[in-house]
């Protein structure tokens, strides 16, 4: 918001031009806005412009009647030291910066009010007497640590910083220190005064005793501090996770959406590349017992169980000839040596089923047991006669019967012409026993 | 008789696809009873309204939804509506999903790039008092069943244990064979492969063997 104003500012009566340091404009739909002291224009705290906002005056004149009654024995100031306490700040971020004429008006009237008070304490009034004196020091020591406080409650909100008292940084800390110097010494002159020379030393430890006490009261609102920061910690926390999500969606799943659009008049490669994404994501999502129970080392030459491995083939195979590939794992085991050649074998099995079945979908059932591990690669697609195949072919022949039997593995076969395929691998387990 | 299907997905644009895919394979065969989406719902609460109110037959059951998911929308009909049939279909292939939703009830468990005819296939089966195990589910089934090294004891065998034929049925089953191709190789009547199925399911539902409970109460359901 800026320093525009609303129709129903205009409409309060306000005979003079609005003005900035009148606190935010009222929102036209609420006449009343709730009583909060302002954080922008400030001079002392912000309660005359809270009440001049709350109650729709001009912030000069609620700063003129705290003047004046700060000169009827200081309520003014009393009235505005206990609205401070008990009035919350409000958190509004919408800034309105006041004029400087302005604010040389306010602190002439701060000025005039504090000199009105004084006269009516020095004029004789019962309690005056001390308010002139060390305990006016000590009010004023006061004043500054809270203005500070509010600072620093204004930058927890700003950012996640969470400082006390950092609002102002080297210069806060410093205003802080000098309102608890002015607090402590005023403290300790007046009740030097009370006292006598001698007692000095017991009134400075008097003063020290009060600083500790004070210390140990607050500590609940330590306490409430530490919560809110801890607060805040999560937060961010829960702030990095969804970051890093998005940063992974968008790293796989909007990269590969590009690319769809870019080859969407090709079936195929949408297929593939649609196929390995969901593989991909799958895995990320579910982790280890979920699809892939390879977790991250789905590849197949970090694979360290059997399951990962198979996993990890029956991708490349997607991957490679865009198909789907249904893999179903029971049982896992570590690679033993004989383990690699079934898992390649199996992959022969796949892009023998990929290439010549003629179908976009083949299903892979493998069984690890204490003795054995099976391996079942099922298609529903042309079949073939084995006695017809070309002895050109090596794919069954080689890759898959040669390798099985160098292992001590056997291959079983089952196929007919349009009856689809289904290649049962056999291979025995030298440790045994070794399940997860 | 008509099957009337009730859909429960928090995804407007997936229960979409469903409602025409069933629109169009649902009364494909003349000589089948055809399936009609009569309702659907977007939410847990939606959905718990929708089937007090329309009684169906079968409702295809999402497993992720927000507020509870396919397993909370199980724990609130069934005590009333014994009689809904429920069929989980979902993109989840985690074996805690799969299992939790088994184990509150539904009678079968499908992923969401089923076709269109595989569905409604599902669909009558589960309707006709059989249980669907896509060969996933029959994979998990294996393995929370497999006897191990350094397994918990059993505690009761008609329960946590399957035996040799089932054993060989829920193979097949993973190996992706029909039910009719199960029956032609073990030499069994197709009747007795869903027999088979039906008892499968009932100890997956039941038993109190340490894998099955593990994923259960991973979501809270034991």
């Amino acid at each position: 918001m800026g320093t525009v104003s609303t129709p129903a500012e205009r409409e309060a009566g306000n005979p003079q031009p609005p003005e900035p340091g009148a606190g935010p404009l009222p929102d036209p739909g609420t006449s009343t806005p709730p009583f909060r002291r302002v954080r922008s224009g400030r001079i002392v705290a912000g309660v005359a412009g809270g009440v001049s906002e709350h109650l729709g005056v001009p912030v000069l004149w609620v700063r003129v009647v705290f003047a004046m009654l700060a000169g009827l024995g200081g309520a003014g100031l009393l009235a505005y030291a206990l609205l401070w306490a008990f009035v919350p700040a409000a958190d509004g971020r919408a800034a309105r910066p006041s004029t400087p004429r302005e604010q040389q008006q306010a602190v002439g009237l701060v000025a005039l009010g504090v000199g009105l008070a004084l006269a009516g304490a020095a004029l004789g009034s019962s309690w005056g007497g001390w308010l002139t004196g060390p305990l006016g020091v000590a009010l004023i020591g006061a004043a500054l640590v809270w203005r500070e406080a509010d600072a620093g409650q204004r930058t927890r909100w700003r950012s996640s910083a969470g400082a006390v008292f950092g609002g102002g940084g080297r210069m806060g800390l410093l205003r802080v220190l000098a309102g608890i110097g002015l607090v402590a010494s005023g403290i300790a002159v007046f009740l030097f005064n009370q006292g006598g020379l001698d007692q000095l030393q017991s009134v400075l430890l008097a003063v020290v005793a009060t600083l500790v006490g004070v210390a140990v009261l607050t500590v609940p609102w330590w306490l409430r501090l530490m919560q809110a920061l801890s607060e805040e910690r999560r937060a961010r926390i829960r702030t990095d996770e969804r970051a890093e999500i998005a940063a992974h969606l968008h790293d796989s799943v909007l990269q590969t959406l590009a690319l769809i659009q870019q080859q969407s008049d090709s079936t195929r490669e949408v297929r593939r590349l649609a196929r390995g994404q969901e593989r991909e994501l799958r895995s990320w999502l579910y982790g280890p017992q979920g699809y892939e129970r390879a977790g991250e080392q789905a590849t197949g030459a970090g694979a360290t169980t059997f399951a990962a491995a198979l996993h990890a083939v029956a991708g490349e195979v997607e991957d490679t000839y865009a198909v789907s590939v249904q893999v179903v794992v029971v049982g896992d085991g570590g690679l033993e040596e004989s383990l690699p050649a079934l898992v390649q074998a199996s992959r022969e099995a796949m892009v023998n089923a990929a290439k010549h079945a003629g179908i976009a979908e083949l299903s892979v059932y493998a069984e690890v047991e204490p003795g054995q591990v099976d391996v079942f690669v099922r298609d529903r697609g042309a079949g073939f006669d084995p006695a017809l195949v070309s002895p050109d072919r090596h794919g069954l022949a080689d890759s898959i019967r040669g390798r099985m039997q160098r292992h001590g593995g056997t291959v079983t076969l089952r196929t007919a012409p349009g009856a689809g395929t289904e290649v049962h691998l056999v291979m025995p387990r030298q440790t045994g026993g070794e399940q997860s | 008789m008509t099957i009337r299907v009730f859909l429960v997905d928090d995804h407007a644009l997936f229960r979409s696809g469903v409602k025409a895919e069933l629109a169009r394979a649902g009364s494909a065969e003349p000589d089948l009873a055809p399936v009609v989406v009569v309702g659907e719902g977007g939410s847990v609460d939606e959905a718990i309204a929708g089937i007090g109110h329309l009684q169906p037959d079968v409702v295809l059951l999402d497993v992720h939804m927000p507020d509870g998911g396919g397993a909370q929308v199980l724990r609130r009909v069934r005590p009333e509506h014994p009689e809904v049939v429920f069929l989980a279909l979902s993109v989840s292939d985690a074996a805690e999903d799969v299992i939790a939703v088994i184990r509150a009830g539904a009678r079968g468990y499908v992923t969401k790039t089923i076709s269109g005819r595989e569905l409604v296939d599902a669909v009558r089966r589960v309707h006709a008092g059989d249980p669907v195990f896509s060969p996933r589910l029959a994979g998990f089934v294996l393995d929370a069943f497999a006897q191990r090294s350094g397994a918990a004891p059993v505690g009761d065998p008609e329960l946590d244990l399957l035996t040799p034929r089932e054993r060989d049925v829920l193979r097949l089953l993973a190996r992706g064979y029909a039910y009719k191709e199960i029956a032609a190789e073990l030499f069994i009547s197709i009747k007795t492969v869903e027999t088979h199925v039906s008892s499968v399911l009932r100890k997956t539902q039941l038993s109190n063997r340490h894998e099955l409970s593990r994923w259960a109460s991973d979501r809270r359901l034991v």
